[in-house]
């Protein structure tokens, strides 16, 4: 690994331990999810109702870690916190090797 | 902008299930021309910083959150096809283990951010940097890149999204899956995106590609080349 290359893998290192960030500003400045991705409950408290098909398809999956979050939904802010930084680092951890897995295949050696 | 299960009828979800599929054939094909073994551990780095830049929601005060994705300096740095497979996976570990996005709505999702994104980036990239290779315009056409990037990223979203309640409804006219209309979608992804996410899009993709010049200029010859 060259100095850049494991430079660069200590900022991403840093970025997983920063990641709370993305739930405590939305928090502090109040503001709710993303645009489009409210839940089945939230549909109705919006709408009145909840579309029909939505309300089939809704609950297709079960992910085993929903919303980076181990402890379920009711969990206190702390598990939640340590969670989202869990999930970053399996997270960084699976899709680099997913990735590094491909192109080690498709990618030819040194030209 | 990651669509849940149940927002999109299965009318829009399989046919971009068909385009995203499409895209991942070429990319993989496209990967095995251009790249060398030296890009791997980058590819890999890409991915990784994709999955994190996504979890940094930023909010709109009192209203909704967004994220920049990472797909324009990656599309930038190692070309757009190597940005449609490392975002891709990216989405497809973030429906399947975290929840992020729905299982039918994977292929609509890698369109969205996976393809419309780096792509729109690089020739915004490409465009704008012209024939000149001075730092400033470089960091003008990262910063457009990224910006215009991620909004027509969000734009496609709302398309989608917006298009349901015509294409899906009961027959006393109720949606049956996403239900707000394209008059509504579009311009609240449109301007939220325009006016901040976009904005911080473009700031890291200007950024990382300053860093890049400066400590890896080797990685990047199609950036400080002529480009043509």
């Amino acid at each position: 690994m060259t100095k850049t290359q494991k430079k660069l893998w200590i900022g991403l290192v840093i970025m997983a331990l920063l990641s709370p960030l993305g739930i405590i500003l939305p928090a502090i400045f109040n503001a709710g999810g993303a645009w489009g991705e409210w839940s089945a409950e939230q549909l109705e408290k919006l709408l009145g109702f909840v579309p029909e098909g939505l309300r089939k398809d809704s609950d297709l999956w079960k992910a085993p870690v929903q919303d980076y979050n181990l402890g379920g939904e009711a969990a206190p802010d702390g598990v939640q916190l340590v969670s989202y930084i869990i999930s970053g680092a399996v997270g960084i951890i699976v899709v680099a090797l997913i990735v590094y897995l491909i192109s080690k295949m498709v990618v030819k050696d040194e030209k | 902008m990651h669509i849940p299960d149940g927002y999109l009828s299965p009318q829009t979800y399989a046919p971009l299930y068909g385009v995203s599929f499409i895209f991942w054939w070429i990319a993989l094909k496209k990967m095995k021309k251009e790249l060398s073994s030296r890009h791997v551990p980058y590819l890999a780095m890409a991915a990784a910083f994709s999955f994190l830049i996504q979890m940094f929601n930023i909010p709109i005060p009192g209203g909704t959150t967004g994220h920049a994705v990472g797909a324009g300096i990656i599309a930038v740095l190692l070309g757009p096809w190597t940005a449609v497979v490392a975002v891709s996976v990216v989405l497809i570990i973030q429906a399947l283990v975290f929840g992020d996005g729905g299982i039918t709505a994977i292929g609509a999702n890698c369109f969205n951010m996976a393809v419309v994104m780096p792509f729109v980036s690089y020739w915004v990239f490409r465009i704008v940097k012209g024939g000149a290779n001075k730092k400033m315009r470089l960091s003008v056409a990262a910063f457009f890149s990224g910006y215009a990037g991620l909004t027509a990223s969000a734009v496609s979203t709302a398309i989608q999204l917006g298009i349901q309640p015509v294409i899906a409804h009961a027959p006393d006219g109720q949606p049956l899956y996403a239900p707000y209309p394209l008059s509504i979608a579009l311009p609240v992804m449109a301007i939220e995106h325009l006016l901040l996410f976009g904005i911080v899009e473009g700031v890291i993709t200007v950024l990382l590609l300053r860093y890049f010049m400066k400590h890896e200029p080797g990685l990047v010859p199609a950036v400080l080349g002529s480009g043509k």
